[in-house]
């Protein structure tokens, strides 16, 4: 009833893997690249996962951004990864492709990644977001450094866009912070 | 409303109340609870009841009261509280009432874990609770689907007077992605000469699952559900093909398995190999037909599920010559697109 075809083209396709502990803010900034992207023209798909603890566990999504539509939404090799404490370094390090991009948080982590063959770029997340006025915004610091070094996912315009509509009422006073955070991420990569 | 970006969960609730959905009873469980969450939320502020019961068995009794009395009503759940309403789905099945229940399915046996699985699809598709009757089954694979086929189940199960299960898994229930809000199919049916609605000026409408009298009642009941069956069957299959024409290789799949074997025809058909996918929408009916016509004359025919191997066995009864191999992963985990390359070409793509 529905036919079509799958030539195999070089479409844009980027993996992201976002991790980190609950309250870090790890799925809402997949969620703000999504939305970002798709106001972009992108096509996006969003997978949390986080432990079955009510607080405290571990937090992580996958996020894919493509030109074309996503076959499989999940993220098994990511092209990008970021972390934000060290557990999800330690677990995640491995699985980024050969040739990827892993983003640290320098802040929290104290030690650096090993691997040689991916691009590794440390961010003093927590320190950068405290500076623009609120700890609470390190993970807008690393999906400002994210968009930097791949501006294929989306632009900073699209980030800033999508702002007011991402984050949920009661937090939207720290908008004005979070601005500063992505600038912030932005620069430092 | 333009393209926005929702969850799955969350887009069946809204379609829902799209479809004119406006009782839900349910109890919760991971990973499906953003669905009650939505339902708790939204169906107050349309006029419908939502009602967490004390359990799953009490759900669905709730769902056969409510459809008895001719309201589209939903519950849904997660694969060990949709084995508690087994008995429940037999009953409807038995009273001939609509209803559509929904399987976000988590790995099992047992109270398993939460993430994502696809170890339902024997106990949806082949019956689950006791006695000679179908659920229509319908596998969503992307949360478009998951929306449009919501409106779709509730239409199935007014038309033929039976339950229809949405069986999706818990990653696809959790992912969000953008998405076009379904309209109403517009499509309505009139329940007045069997719903109870109140016997005032007519007959009482009896509504029973139970038939001792006369000694054929129960025969008679099951001619007729057969009869209606072999006509769902013949006329409410639904399916997709990818790049089936000149594929040598057919991947099976369906639901999320569905989308990673889409992702290894890409690479397979960027390596050169011909490779096609054959993806069932409808399990039960299942699209034979379609699929022996769509496997006829390829080299190999792969079956990727989440599972043991449960769909496999509706292949190989619909396959004509062509070989049916099998790859699954279990209690959660998840195909990997590498390993159906590598089972199609021989060696890592």
């Amino acid at each position: 009833m529905s036919r079509s075809t799958v030539t195999g083209g070089d479409a844009m396709y980027v993996g992201i893997f976002f991790a980190g502990f609950g309250g870090q803010g790890i799925i809402l900034a997949g969620r703000m690249v999504c939305l970002a992207a798709m106001g972009e023209g992108k096509h996006v798909s969003h997978i949390p996962s986080y432990g079955a603890e009510m607080r405290g566990g571990t937090a992580n999504c996958s996020v894919v951004v493509s030109d074309e539509e996503i076959g499989s939404p999940l993220v098994p090799r990511p092209d990008v990864c970021v972390v934000m404490n060290t557990p999800s370094l330690l677990k995640f390090q491995p699985i980024v492709k050969p040739g990827g991009l892993l983003i640290w948080n320098e802040s929290l982590i104290h030690s650096a990644p090993e691997r040689t063959d991916i691009e590794i770029l440390a961010v003093r997340a927590n320190d950068i977001a405290e500076a623009a006025g609120s700890y609470r915004s390190a993970n807008m610091v690393m999906l400002g450094a994210l968009i930097k070094r791949r501006p294929s996912v989306a632009s900073m315009n699209a980030v800033l866009a999508v702002l007011n509509e991402a984050v949920s009422a009661r937090h939207r006073e720290l908008n004005q912070v979070n601005r500063k955070a992505l600038a912030g991420g932005y620069e430092a990569a | 409303m333009g393209v926005i970006l929702m969850k799955g969960n969350e887009a069946i609730g809204e379609s829902a109340i799209i479809a004119g959905c406006r009782h839900y009873f349910g109890y919760p469980i991971t990973p499906q609870n953003e669905l009650p969450a939505y339902m708790a939320a939204r169906l107050p502020k349309v006029g419908g009841t939502f009602l967490q019961a004390e359990s799953e068995v009490a759900a669905i009794n709730m769902v056969y009261g409510a459809a008895a009395a001719g309201a589209r009503v939903m519950t849904s759940s997660s694969s060990p509280g949709v084995s508690l309403k087994m008995e429940g789905i037999s009953y409807l099945a038995g009273a001939e009432l609509p209803a559509v229940v929904v399987n976000m399915m988590r790995g099992g046996p047992g109270l398993g874990n939460i993430a994502g699985a696809q170890g339902d699809y024997f106990q949806a598709v082949k019956g689950g609770g006791h006695g000679d009757y179908h659920s229509i089954v319908l596998a969503p694979s992307t949360v478009q689907e998951l929306a449009d086929l919501t409106g779709k189940a509730f239409d199935l199960a007014d038309e033929y007077r039976m339950v229809v299960i949405l069986l999706g898994d818990g990653f696809t229930g959790q992912m969000s992605e953008p998405i076009t809000l379904p309209k109403p199919s517009g499509r309505s049916f009139d329940k007045s000469s069997w719903s109870l609605s109140g016997a005032k000026g007519r007959d009482p409408h009896i509504i029973a699952s139970m038939r001792l009298n006369p000694d054929n009642a129960l025969e008679m009941l099951n001619l007729k559900l057969q009869a209606k069956y072999r006509q769902i069957e013949k006329s409410e299959t639904l399916w997709e093909s990818v790049s089936v024409d000149d594929a040598e290789y057919l991947l099976v799949g369906f639901g999320l398995s569905a989308r990673i074997c889409k992702s290894a025809v890409s690479v397979l058909r960027k390596a050169g190999v011909k490779a096609g996918l054959f993806r069932p929408i409808t399990l039960w009916p299942f699209p034979a037909g379609q699929l022996a016509a769509v496997s006829a004359g390829k080299k190999k025919v792969l079956v990727v599920e989440m599972n043991a191997g449960q769909m496999v066995q509706d292949v190989r009864l619909s396959v004509g010559g062509a070989p049916v191999d099998f790859l699954g992963t279990l209690g959660g985990a998840t195909p990997q697109v590498d390993a159906i390359v590598e089972r199609i070409t021989g060696h890592a793509g």
